[in-house]
């Protein structure tokens, strides 16, 4: 059902930390084994040990340079998967019904036995969301885990996406970001979380937590009552010193 | 739910079983959980249980599974047919390939144990790789060490009894400063992310000392991009802001360290610069409440820090009066040093001053009440919320031993090391260097050697050198050249055997080791070394025994191949004897355990050394009656002893009434205990022991009954390494042993006691100006990740990243080329602008290029038409300076490989077909893998 | 964007087809018998071919049934559903005129407004596309209406038609392309709004997430030389208009010169789809630095 439910009971995603990503692609191929063995198709690998290798992933790290207008260049890993769009324009587009967003919890899915590989999702979706499969030739794009986040085969902790539980740095939270008290609500207003492409007007469910300021220590001026010498000559040293032990 | 909304099974069956067992894709040893499906490998994902990486996982060790599936993965035993280097090789069974390493073994060992070299790579079994190597009585033996990261290792055992490294770590849960030096990675990959994860949430500053500014340094809130080689100098000039501010932590500099003790400071004196000693050996200091000269650990001692001592015309003064003058000396003072490290004088304050503040200023204490080992009770613990950690980034040069113990040294000024908040070691470590075994040579021909090879020198006496002074080691490790050098050194083995210098060798026996390629300096001229003939037309090294599990490149340059298994295949363990999987507040080891059998003819290498051992009659090998003492690894693990009652693994040992930890007669049921309890033991350190490890009463006496010692061991921090005054006095003429004249003077500039700083600058560099650097990916680890089709297409290819100063002056932009080159070669490879770098640094990732053919890969793959190695360009001998000599490449006084201190030059050149230097391509001995991949083991 | 053969065939032959159907159905020419059979023939052989031809670039051209399921929000599914009407009605309605020499008119006038729709309906299909800013306006509806009615027109043998329409038809081609140029900067979004990176500094991207390639870089990522382009937009204007109306003004009619026109148009086309895909950029391209 490619038209978007008018509202979804919960609003489930992502919160990635771009203050904390160490750019380390665990997540990246957490999700590419939980994903090959579990739903649909497994994510293929074409030409694995030859000279262009390309497999599909749910899931990538780009990394990016900021130049401040003064100050040393940044970088910031920067992962990024399905945003789970509330306006979700892959959905809209599909031609069969393949991709639909979940009434329950808004996640957005490739039903792979009804999809043509048309891909005009992946034309539609302006984040690079989806891939195309190279062997199985249907769409592939992050399932949120929606076959860990309700499994009851496995312990409850553990309903979380693959790339969540993995993560070293803490760097990805998921939760539903409907209801504003959820610990990722919360945690999306404390550090100002942001929409990409805001005027793609998608509206991504996933947010992301902008990097705290950089090279933020304060000049020396400041922090120069921390360092008072307590000498004016080298050979001062030893009266301060006794002096010094007498007060421990 | 809607009706036209598919159904989906939002409840799949995970798997049919749950085997938990320890990560190999890199030697962090993270706990993971296997699942299984038709007893096939399904998943793998982090143990949550597990006290390394509580559930999380990184990329490689998710992609395990790809790495156990690599069509690279050797398939049986092989012998050489063709010439070496070709790739020809036989399948052969276990029986021949054992009857021909002991056709070459045994002679040596009836004759000469020396000729068999041994050296183990990425090893986490040197326990009891050392423990055969002995028993087969050769001097030649070390792991890696000595070409990773013996610097960080030994500096941090001489000045404080344990490294960073992963044998300590920051306090994550109180640090609220963290100051990272010259990391990319390390090994404890997961807790360090998990560490620097927790402490921004905290909103804790992070400060991160690197040239390049990628992974933690990218997320560092304050970067500072310093020029490579000049750490050392920036911490100096902090040192000196901060005693000169006062900002140090008197307290604890006399109660926990040198700093009081007192120093024989007569110039004239044979003994200028030694502590001074009671007739016990003990260090001597003045007690500030009797004013009287004392051992420094009696009941009640106030050691001070300022009294001087006369005795016998000779004046003693206290290690902390020649640090005054050291280092509040103009030329460590930040204008001095600013431009040499590339940071401004104000920023070096300012980074100073925040240490300052934080330290002492956001100081707290920890409600443990707890007994020094003076016998003084503390009601509190007082927590100094900075720590550090640093690793290759400073280590790797020649002057990494120097500014790592100042690292330590700065630390320790801030009374920082085994307090709250700051840097705490991980058992078996606090332990002293006079703790640790000193080298042995003593061989017997059919014989074990003397004891252990590898240990801590403490002067002249203890080098390895034989009776007319010439090295007894292959390796030359602990001779004049580099007379601290803990860990051997495994980049000299290939090229001394080869140069016949000191000797000749028969065998050298390799395991898990890719000397032919990333592992080796010089890797073109190593891979000639190796195929290099004599006279008669037999190879100058004449045999090659290697252990490896996947076809690199190292497997075309041996002769006889043992094929390993896989980490999911084998038993392993990771042993408080060795490197254990420790954390600050607990003791623990772990295991490894076929979770799934091997569907080919390979051996867990261990398995293989106790057959080979038996075969030889290795002592320790063999029962009284001659018969092969343990069938296989498991089996030594389970009833191996080192000393009465202490075995391999410390958890579930058998006591008089029942199982208990530490201590203990052997368990038959051991290994299924740790099974059950998810693949490891944790023992956790009481509250109250867990802090100050080193002057602790309650932590050493916990320490005694884990094990970890014999008896208690306090000890103080030396800032100020005795040995290296012993060496320095041997270089100006005292003493019997003599080191050779032409290094007289390197030793006496460089064997400060004290932590110095001094120019690597390579003599013979003229005109290579720029800094050429690697980087550990953190998805790959060296060369094993390129087989690993995931992995692969996240690295398959690696650049050299060019700062856009460079950039623009050498008219480049990316996708160009350039030729790279240093004194000792070039390479011509594609550029990549990167801005977040210091200006004149040059880096690429560690590893990733490839010798085509090797890892099953096609020939043509990006690895080894645009990967590169940095190694061609690194000599592991300096360039010639003119004194008739060649000096090696490393630090002189631990011969760590100063990979680090590589000096290029760059222009730009028309695109090359592919990267240079080519070599043609080697035969697979396993074929290729196929096409394309797309793996499900459910249905 | 990648130009995929079967994607640039596709909407060329079919537009020319659905435009000479659109034709037919209007009733001109007013043919019956063999000339309609013969009408008939090339109008299915272009509109059906090229609809084949786009089910090359389908992953699972087996399920293609399953895509006329979401006519209610997909314009590729309204298109298919268009397409088949329209083919359905125009058969009935050539059925009429080749084997009763009957015109039912109500049925041609139909099948005509479906042929267009299916022409708008696929033109929809990448007018809709935020992502790809140089295709998201009016100007691309516009464009391949105006092509297909022109194209069918020439094919109908409607020479004064088709001259005021492939002037037209060229004009709005060149509206396009100078409005499109533009269209990627109107649109607003950045590398700094892809990654909201901007208020701290310049943002530049740095590494791609693995070094090879992938799917949407083969697929989205295409770049083709600004000269290169200047250079095929005036082959492509003259091949597609200029020439046949040349030809078709200036010369005395034949059916040699007319086929030479429907050659050139057709050429002309078929560049102006190649660089219809090529030059459009897709805002993914902003993630990896690439447009
Ligand atoms: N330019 C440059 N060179 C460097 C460095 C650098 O920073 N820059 N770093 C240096 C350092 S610190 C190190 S430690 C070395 C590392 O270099 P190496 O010690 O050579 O490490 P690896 O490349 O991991 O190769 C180890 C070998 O072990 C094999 N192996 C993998 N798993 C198994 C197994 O289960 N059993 C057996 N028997 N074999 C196995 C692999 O196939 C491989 O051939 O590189 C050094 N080289
Ligand atoms: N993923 C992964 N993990 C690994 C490994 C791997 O191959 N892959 N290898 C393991 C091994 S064997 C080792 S030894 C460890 C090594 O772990 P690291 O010490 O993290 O090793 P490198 O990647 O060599 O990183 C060296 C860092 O030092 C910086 N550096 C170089 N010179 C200087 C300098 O003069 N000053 C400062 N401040 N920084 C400098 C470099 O920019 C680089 O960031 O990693 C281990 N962990
Ligand atoms: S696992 Fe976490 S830290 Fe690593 S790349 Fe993914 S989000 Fe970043
Ligand atoms: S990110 Fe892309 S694929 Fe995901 S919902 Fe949004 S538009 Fe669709
Ligand atoms: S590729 Fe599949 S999911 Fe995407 S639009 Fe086409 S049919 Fe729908
Ligand atoms: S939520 Fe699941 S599918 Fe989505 S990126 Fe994470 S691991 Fe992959
Ligand atoms: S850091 Fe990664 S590769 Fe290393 S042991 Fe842990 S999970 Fe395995
Ligand atoms: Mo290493």
């Amino acid at each position: 059902m490619t038209t978007l439910p008018q509202s979804t009971d919960k609003k489930l995603g992502l919160v990635i930390d771009l203050d904390t990503c160490v750019g380390c692609h665990a997540c990246v191929i957490s999700c590419k084994g939980w994903n090959t063995e579990n739903y649909g198709a497994p994510l293929a690998d074409e030409d694995a040990y030859g000279a262009n290798p390309v497999g599909s992933f749910l899931n990538r790290v780009h990394s990016y340079e900021v130049q401040p207008d003064d100050g040393a260049a940044q970088l910031i890993h920067f992962p990024k998967s399905c945003l789970h769009c509330e306006d979700a324009p892959c959905v809209t587009v599909c031609p069969t019904g393949a991709s639909y967003k979940r009434v329950e919890d808004g996640i957005v899915l490739v039903n792979e036995s009804d999809c043509i590989g048309c891909g005009l999702c992946a034309w539609a979706c302006p984040y690079g969301a989806r891939e195309m499969d190279p062997v199985e030739k249907v769409m592939k794009k992050c399932t949120l885990c929606v076959d860990r986040i309700y499994n009851e085969n496995l312990p409850e902790v553990d309903r979380v996406p693959s790339c969540v539980r993995t993560c070293p740095a803490g760097a990805r939270h998921f939760g539903d970001l409907g209801d504003p008290n959820s610990d990722v609500s919360q945690l999306v207003a404390d550090r100002g979380g942001v929409d990409l492409m805001p005027e793609q007007g998608t509206k991504p469910v996933n947010k992301y937590l902008p990097p705290r300021p950089k090279d933020a220590l304060p000049e020396f001026d400041v922090l120069a009552p921390f360092l008072e010498p307590v000498i004016k000559e080298p050979k001062g040293f030893l009266d301060w010193l006794d002096k010094a032990l007498e007060k421990i | 739910m809607p009706k036209d909304q598919p159904v989906i099974d939002l409840s799949p069956k995970v798997s049919d079983e749950v085997r938990k067992t320890t990560c190999y894709m890199c030697a962090c040893r993270c706990g993971i959980n296997v699942h299984l499906k038709g007893g096939k490998v399904a998943y793998i994902e982090g143990n949550r249980d597990h006290p390394v990486n509580q559930g999380v996982l990184c990329a490689k060790g998710s992609a395990g599974i790809m790495q156990h599936n690599a069509p690279s993965r050797l398939k049986a035993p092989l012998k050489r047919v063709g010439p070496r280097g070709s790739g020809e090789f036989e399948e052969i069974s276990w029986e021949e390939a054992y009857d021909i390493a002991e056709s070459w073994l045994r002679p040596i060992r009836e004759d000469n144990p020396e000729k068999l070299a041994f050296f183990t790579g990425r090893d986490q079994s040197q326990s009891f790789t050392s423990f055969w190597a002995q028993g087969f009585g050769t001097p030649n033996y070390a792991a890696h060490g000595g070409f990773c990261s013996v610097n960080m290792a030994a500096a941090g055992i001489y000045t404080m009894g344990g490294a960073f490294w992963e044998f300590g770590q920051p306090d994550w849960d109180h640090t609220k400063l963290f100051m990272l030096f010259g990391v990319a990675e390390d090994h404890d990959s997961n807790p360090i992310k998990m560490g620097i994860g927790k402490i921004k949430g905290r909103g804790a500053r992070v400060i991160g000392v690197n040239p390049i500014r990628s992974g933690y340094n990218a997320v560092a809130d304050d970067w500072v991009g310093i020029t490579p080689g000049t750490d050392g100098l920036f911490i100096l000039a902090m040192i000196h802001c901060l005693m000169k501010a006062g900002k140090i932590d008197l307290h604890y500099l006399a109660q926990y360290t040198d700093a009081p003790v007192l120093l024989n400071s007569d110039p004239k004196s044979p003994e200028y610069g030694l502590y001074m000693r009671d007739e016990n050996g003990k260090q001597l200091v003045i007690d500030r409440t009797t004013g009287k000269l004392t051992a420094f650990d009696q009941p009640g001692v106030k050691p001070d820090l300022s009294g001087t001592h006369r005795a016998k015309g000779i004046t003693h003064r206290p290690v902390f009066h020649q640090m005054a003058d050291m280092y509040l000396s103009d030329d460590y003072a930040p204008e001095a040093v600013a431009d040499r490290c590339g940071i401004p004088a104000n920023r070096i304050r300012a980074i100073a001053a925040e240490l300052a503040r934080v330290a002492f200023d956001e100081a707290f204490e920890l409600d443990h009440a707890w007994t020094d080992f003076r016998g003084e009770k503390h009601d509190t613990m007082i927590g100094r919320p900075v720590s550090f950690h640093a690793m290759r980034g400073i280590s790797a040069h020649a002057n990494g031993f120097q500014t790592c113990r100042a690292l330590h040294t700065l630390q320790i000024l801030l009374g920082t090391v085994e307090v709250p908040g700051g840097f705490r070691f991980k058992p078996p470590y606090p332990k002293p260097a006079t703790a640790h075994p000193k080298p042995h040579i003593g061989m017997t021909p059919g014989g074990p050697l003397n004891g252990p090879h590898l240990g801590f020198v403490h002067g002249p006496e203890d080098l390895a050198l034989k009776e007319d002074g010439t090295p007894a080691r292959i390796d030359k490790a602990f001779t004049w050249d580099n007379p601290m050098s803990a860990h051997g050194l495994m980049h000299m083995v290939i090229s001394n055997a080869h140069a016949g210098d000191p000797y000749k060798i028969d065998t050298l026996f390799m395991y898990m080791a890719n000397m032919s390629w990333n592992s080796s300096m010089n890797t073109g001229g190593v891979m000639e070394m190796l195929t290099d003939k004599d006279e008669n037309g037999d190879y100058v090294i004449p045999h090659i025994i290697y252990s490896d599990a996947y076809s690199s490149e190292m497997v075309a340059y041996s002769d006889l191949i043992l094929p390993d298994t896989t980490y999911l295949e084998r038993h392993d363990c990771i042993s408080l004897l060795d490197r254990p999987i420790c954390e600050a507040d607990a003791a623990a080891d772990a295991i490894r355990w076929p979770v799934v059998e091997p569907d080919r003819n390979v051996k867990g290498f261990q398995s293989a050394l106790c057959d080979l051992g038996a075969r030889l009659g290795l002592p320790g090998f063999v029962n009284d009656d001659g018969s092969q003492k343990y069938a296989d690894y498991a089996d030594y693990i389970v009833n191996h002893e080192r000393r009465p009652g202490i075995g391999p693994l410390a958890g579930w040992r058998m006591g008089e009434t029942g199982l208990q930890d530490g201590r203990g007669a052997p368990n038959e049921g051991q290994l299924d205990q740790y099974i059950k309890n998810g693949g490891f033991f944790v023992s956790h350190i009481p509250d109250g022991a867990n802090y100050y490890k080193p002057w602790n009463k309650a932590y050493q006496g916990w320490a005694v009954e884990m094990g970890i010692y014999d008896s208690p061991q306090p000890y103080l921090f030396t800032m100020y390494v005795e040995p290296m005054r012993k060496f320095q006095l041997a270089a100006e003429g005292h003493g019997d042993r003599q080191p050779p004249d032409h290094l007289r003077e390197r030793i006496k500039a460089t064997m400060s006691p004290l932590p110095i700083w001094y120019e690597t600058d390579q003599q013979g560099n003229d005109g290579f100006t720029v800094n050429a650097l690697t980087q550990r990916p953190m998805a790959m680890y060296h060369s094993w990740g390129s087989q690993n089709a995931w992995l692969r297409q996240l690295h398959g290819r690696n650049p050299l990243y060019v700062p856009t100063k460079l950039m623009r002056e050498n008219g480049l932009s990316d996708g160009d080329w350039a030729r790279v080159s240093s004194p000792h070669g070039e390479i011509t490879v594609p550029v990549m602008e990167m801005a977040a770098l210091n200006d004149n640094t040059v880096w690429t990732w560690n590893a990733i290029g490839k010798r085509k053919g090797a890892w099953a890969l096609d020939e043509d793959a990006p690895e080894a038409t645009k990967g590169f190695l940095l190694n061609h360009l690194i000599h592991e001998l300096l360039p010639p300076k003119g004194d008739g000599l060649r000096w090696a490449n490393s630090d002189p006084i631990t011969g760590q490989a100063a990979w680090f201190d590589l000096k290029v030059r760059l222009e730009k050149v028309a695109a090359p077909k592919e990267s240079r230097p080519e070599y043609p391509p080697i035969k697979s001995p396993v074929g290729k893998g196929p096409e394309n991949l797309t793996w499900k083991v459910g249905k | 964007m990648h130009p995929a053969p079967s994607v640039i065939f596709f909407s060329t032959f079919s537009g020319l087809g659905f435009g000479l159907l659109m034709f037919l159905g209007l009733g001109i020419p007013a043919v019956t018998g063999w000339m309609a059979f013969a009408f008939f023939a090339i109008a299915f052989v272009l509109a059906v071919g090229g609809l084949v031809s786009s089910t090359f670039h389908l992953g699972h051209p087996e399920r293609a049934l399953k895509a006329f399921s979401q006519w209610r929000s997909s314009w590729l599914s309204r298109e298919g559903v268009c397409a088949v009407a329209a083919l359905v009605l125009m058969g009935l309605y050539g059925a009429g005129l080749v084997f009763f020499s009957q015109q039912w008119t109500l049925l041609g006038w139909l099948g005509a407004l479906f042929s267009l729709g299916t022409v708008f309906t696929t033109s929809m299909i990448y007018t809709q596309l935020k992502t790809v800013p140089r295709w998201n306006q009016v100007w691309t509806p516009l464009n391949f209406l105006s092509l297909s009615i022109a194209g069918g027109a020439l094919l109908a043998g409607q020479i004064t038609w088709a001259i005021i329409l492939l002037i037209l038809s060229g004009v709005i081609q060149a509206a396009a392309w100078l409005m499109g140029d533009s269209r990627f900067s109107q649109s607003g979004t950045t590398l700094a709004t892809a990654t909201q990176l901007g208020d701290r500094g310049t943002v530049r991207a740095f590494e791609p997430p693995h070094t090879g390639t992938n799917y949407l870089l083969r697929e989205f990522v295409h770049v083709v030389g600004r000269k290169h382009a200047q250079k095929l937009r005036i082959i492509a204007l003259v091949l597609m208009a200029g020439l046949p109306v040349v030809l078709l003004a200036l010369l005395p009619f034949n059916h040699f010169i007319a086929l030479i026109a429907i050659v050139a148009h057709i050429a002309g086309v078929l560049t102006a789809r190649w660089l219809f895909f090529a030059e459009a950029e897709h805002v993914i391209g902003l993630y990896y630095g690439k447009r």
